[in-house]
């Protein structure tokens, strides 16, 4: 493995295959946390430690089922992996950071079902990653989470003061920004790293 | 109970995309080919219309406690049976959608209606509540795709529509024709709810003289 592969996932998870804006993953916590700059960050944080420690977990949990020859069990162990690491995570915060733990109050399990943090699990089975493959896949791509809601939160606070057809209060402007985004996005969209 | 009153909540007035706002990455995502949207829509009906009538059979036995836990496992069973089942009879789907079906486990319109109806009604109920959201669900991935599919690539599930002068307008099937597309598709939604309560109130507002 050489660093030259690692780079190259990175820098596709953060920027041309951004999770968000090119794989359509985690848009449900995305349009719905975002209305505020540092709740942003929070959740883009711990989007990004799920992410990080789910595809660790899930990268030994495959290596079991495929032993055992139920592969096909990997949706239903993944998601367990996924939920329980979640709780436990909560539990953590709860007794050792209660300031962060409150700050990000019912995100938190709603992280559950962030399709980011389970697309991410089943795209490192499916591209063959291997351990620190899987690791660095799962923690850029939630880096590329945090610059997306990131950056999207801080266009939708001066949305509020925008003037725009009453229709698309709500939802519909919020996906229309989101939209013009990911068109800026689609600039990264050359962009590789030459093998050494 | 209701069956026309529930199949136009979930078409129109509940519609889990458009006015619920839920499952929205699978729906942007999914929608750049009409086959790809039925097969999804399709593939979410089952899911729903199974795991709604599970949940609700089981509603009095799984502790309150852990009943997230409970309806993700009884989910993801079922996402299995049909993942498995779209692999062997229509593999070219399939391979489409990709990581897209394993997905369904985390859709929030399947675990919304877990929450929100199955848990706190009759067996039938449930039944019906998840054909209808799943047709509305499936409605709208039509509308989306046809739409999507129709400009973007100048063709309907395969088959070239649009004249050969047709230039396609190809930023429609990439991931920012699905943002435009989808945010235009609710606006126009919010825009005619809004119309017709405006116009009932005026009826009432007469009536009432």
């Amino acid at each position: 493995m050489s660093v030259t592969k690692l780079l190259a996932i990175s820098l596709g998870a953060i920027l041309t295959n951004n999770f968000i804006f090119s794989q359509f993953l985690g848009i449900c916590p995305f349009l719905g946390v975002s209305k505020k700059s540092d709740t942003a960050i929070g959740m883009g944080l711990a989007v990004t430690f799920v992410m990080g420690l789910a595809s660790a977990f899930c990268y030994g949990v495959n290596i079991i089922l495929v032993k055992l020859g139920l592969d096909y069990m990997q949706t239903v162990a993944f998601i367990l992996v996924v939920a329980s690491l979640v709780q436990f995570i909560e539990m953590f915060l709860k007794k050792s950071m209660p300031t962060l733990y409150t700050a990000l109050g019912v995100y938190l399990p709603l992280i559950t079902t962030n399709c980011a943090v389970l697309g991410v699990v089943l795209l490192n089975v499916q591209n063959d990653y291997n351990f620190i493959e899987s690791v660095v896949y799962g923690i850029t791509g939630g880096l590329g989470f945090l610059l997306a809601i990131y950056l999207f939160s801080t266009v939708r606070e001066r949305l509020e003061f925008a003037d725009y057809p009453k229709a698309f209060e709500g939802f519909p402007i919020a996906l229309i920004t989101a939209g013009l985004i990911a068109l800026a996005f689609m600039g990264f969209s050359g962009l590789q790293v030459w093998p050494m | 109970m209701n069956f026309n009153k529930q199949l136009k909540d979930g078409l129109i007035y509940q519609n889990p995309v458009l006015v619920q706002v839920l499952g929205m990455c699978s729906t942007m995502a999914i929608t750049t080919s009409v086959s790809n949207g039925l097969g999804m829509g399709l593939s979410v009906l089952v899911i729903l219309t199974l795991s709604n009538i599970f949940i609700s059979l089981l509603r009095k036995i799984i502790p309150n406690e852990v009943r997230i836990a409970c309806y993700i496992v009884v989910i993801a069973g079922f996402v299995t049976i049909v993942d498995l089942c779209l692999q062997a009879f229509v593999p070219a789907i399939a391979n489409s959608l990709g990581v897209f079906i394993p997905l369904i486990v985390v859709n929030c319109i399947i675990l919304g209606r877990a929450e929100a109806f199955a848990s706190k009604n009759s067996v039938a109920a449930s039944a019906v509540d998840g054909i209808c959201q799943g047709i509305g669900y499936t409605v709208v991935l039509l509308i989306l795709s046809a739409f999507r599919e129709l400009l973007g690539a100048g063709t309907l599930l395969g088959v070239q529509i649009m004249p050969s002068s047709y230039v396609p307008a190809g930023m429609l099937t990439l991931p920012v024709g699905g943002f435009l597309c989808l945010g235009t598709l609710i606006a126009i939604m919010q825009w005619a709810l809004a119309r017709s309560e405006k116009k009932n109130a005026e009826k009432k507002e007469t009536e009432g003289k």
